[in-house]
């Protein structure tokens, strides 16, 4: 075969296995809709309950619309990081399948396999992340940023969406049984997200933490999209929260094949 | 792949999980167009067996070719040549017959019409039109074995392996499936079957292969097997001494037991020895009381097979 014939049947492959996981998710929603309604609440309960004196906290001119302007960025990140679980689940649950063995007997592309399923968590987690920024838009968040601001916030954010999905689905492959699947990606979930800039910035938090939540992925993805979307400082974190996606990303690729290849021909 | 290829062909076939040794170098030939059967109790090593030949995990030792292709070499030219229907079922639970059959079509890379025209045609032919909208998950054992069936042969393979085709169908379905094997090698594929039952390797398989603790120990045709099974026999009854006495004599063979008034004659229990048998009674008038059958089964071919000390393989030529 040819290097066109052998890409095209990857692409053509691929397609395939996302349709297919895009069936699933159509057919049973609930699980991927629960996931965008925690950001959702979240947000809702940070603005309305805490965000008037979070706002005075953080010295933004202290004010509730303030604290929503800051808080956004934060709660997008965590939609993305939220998004991770369904991701594994579903990943663990196809494997244990027959289906799955039979897609192994079959001379199609092999990576189409894991590929339809990472495209398909990302285009859910896009879909979830424009309901967040809806929500946050119809609530009073409005980001002065330009068309190509939000742009690059957007590209940044799929990119880094793409590279926790595939870490998701080393977890789900790693995972013996669906709640395994399910708890694995908790601290990519709540822990990162919350020991970061998305409630509060970092330099309020204790030194000894404050070094790792400065520097952790979360981080710097949400200041570089604070940036884009509300003129924050951006400084060192846009290259670092692009390194870290790709390292993320590049991780969870290779970990993923070698969790999915194990045995096999 | 030249006709006089074998379409299954694998030497010295070596599998072990850690300590656990699964399969102990076997060897087996499959000419194209026939039925082989592996025939074996749970955990002999048949599914294993079946993983290694579908390119499902990679042998620990020795080498196969399927349909004229070498298993380590050319995997994918493997996977292209065959079908497999395992022994949890393949098919997409959550989603409906007609999608998990267009899915194969898609990843046959089917076109569209040529597509639906295979995927209508199978429906129709595993009769399963009436439930192709409704999700896999809603089907009953025997609805799920047929799509599963119908799914493997999208591609046309050349070499389908069932793995435990019937195991958990009821006799209804069990016999359904039987035909759709048989009709499958009518149309000129190769089938490697495994089961645990003695009666679905003889109803189907040209030839057996019995596997025990992952060597074969016996090979040959169903009648071949059952020659090395000495149990299999009639069993007549009588209510009367004088009458198992002159049946002794008109029969002139069996094991004849004064206490229970019972004459044992060896036979296979089919209709045509039993009415062979009837006749010769009936033509000197004994009255037989009753009559049972003993067919040697999978645990017979087993204790004959494998009861010997060595563990040595049996040729039945």
């Amino acid at each position: 075969m040819s290097t066109t014939t052998v890409q095209s049947l990857h692409v053509r492959d691929s397609l395939t296995m996302l349709r297919r996981n895009l069936l699933h998710a159509r057919r049973y929603p609930s699980m991927t809709l629960q996931v965008a309604l925690i950001p959702v609440f979240l947000l809702l309960l940070f603005v309305y309950v805490f965000g008037s004196a979070l706002g005075t906290g953080i010295g933004q001119g202290g004010d509730r619309a303030a604290y929503l302007a800051y808080l956004v960025p934060g709660i997008l990140l965590m939609t993305a990081g939220t998004g991770s679980v369904p991701t594994a689940v579903a990943v663990c649950t196809d494997m244990a399948e027959g289906i799955v063995a039979r897609f192994r007997t079959m001379a199609i592309s092999r990576a189409s396999i894991l590929v339809g399923h990472v495209v398909g968590s990302v285009l859910q987690t896009v879909i979830n992340l424009i309901l967040v920024t809806a929500v946050a838009l119809a609530i009073g968040f409005r980001p002065d940023a330009s068309p190509v601001e939000w742009l690059a916030a957007a590209g940044l954010l799929v990119l880094f969406v793409s590279a926790l999905t595939w870490l998701s689905v080393a977890l789900g492959l790693l995972s013996k049984t669906p709640e395994g699947a399910s708890n694995a990606p908790l601290p990519i979930a709540f822990l990162l997200p919350f020991v970061s800039s998305t409630f509060v910035p970092v330099a309020s938090m204790p030194s000894w933490i404050r070094w790792f939540a400065e520097y952790q992925p979360f981080t710097t993805v949400i200041e570089t999209v604070r940036g884009l979307l509300t003129g924050t400082g951006i400084g060192h974190n846009g290259w670092l929260a692009v390194a870290w996606s790709v390292g993320i990303a590049v991780l969870g690729f290779v970990w993923s094949r070698r969790l999915f290849d194990r045995d096999a021909h | 792949m030249n006709p006089t290829t074998p379409a299954i062909e694998a030497t010295g076939l070596r599998k072990a999980y850690g300590e656990q040794v699964v399969l102990d170098g076997i060897d087996l030939r499959v000419p194209r167009g026939t039925i082989f059967s592996l025939l074996g109790p749970n955990g002999a090593g048949k599914t294993t067996t079946v993983q290694i030949l579908s390119t499902l995990i990679r042998a620990a030792g020795g080498t196969a070719r399927v349909a004229g292709h070498d298993l380590a070499a050319a995997p994918q030219s493997v996977r292209a040549a065959i079908g497999v229907t395992g022994q949890f079922s393949a098919v997409d639970n959550l989603i409906t017959g007609a999608e998990n059959m267009a899915l194969m079509a898609d990843l046959h890379h089917l076109d569209r019409r040529e597509g639906s025209r295979v995927t209508a045609e199978l429906l129709e032919r595993f009769d399963l039109m009436a439930a192709a909208d409704k999700p896999a998950s809603a089907y009953s054992g025997g609805m799920r074995r047929r799509l599963d069936i119908a799914m493997t042969l999208v591609g046309s393979p050349e070499v389908i392996f069932l793995d435990e085709p019937t195991t958990g169908l009821d006799p209804r379905s069990r016999h359904t499936m039987w035909q759709i094997i048989r009709d499958l090698v009518d149309g000129g594929v190769t089938v490697f079957l495994t089961t645990q039952y003695l009666e679905e390797a003889d109803q189907l398989a040209d030839r057996i292969a019995v596997l025990s603790g992952g060597r074969i120990v016996a090979e040959g045709t169903a009648d071949e097997l059952k020659r090395l099974v000495p149990g299999g026999h009639v069993r007549l009854r009588f209510l009367d001494p004088a009458e198992l006495a002159r049946a002794a004599q008109v029969l002139g063979v069996g094991l004849r037991d004064n206490e229970a008034l019972t004459l044992q004659v060896p036979g296979d229990g089919s209709v045509h020895t039993l009415r062979a048998l009837l006749d010769v009674l009936d033509v000197h008038s004994v009255a037989v009381d009753s009559l049972t059958v003993h067919t040697p089964d999978l645990d017979d071919v087993f204790f004959a097979v494998t009861g010997r000390p060595d563990h040595e393989k049996v040729q039945t030529r």
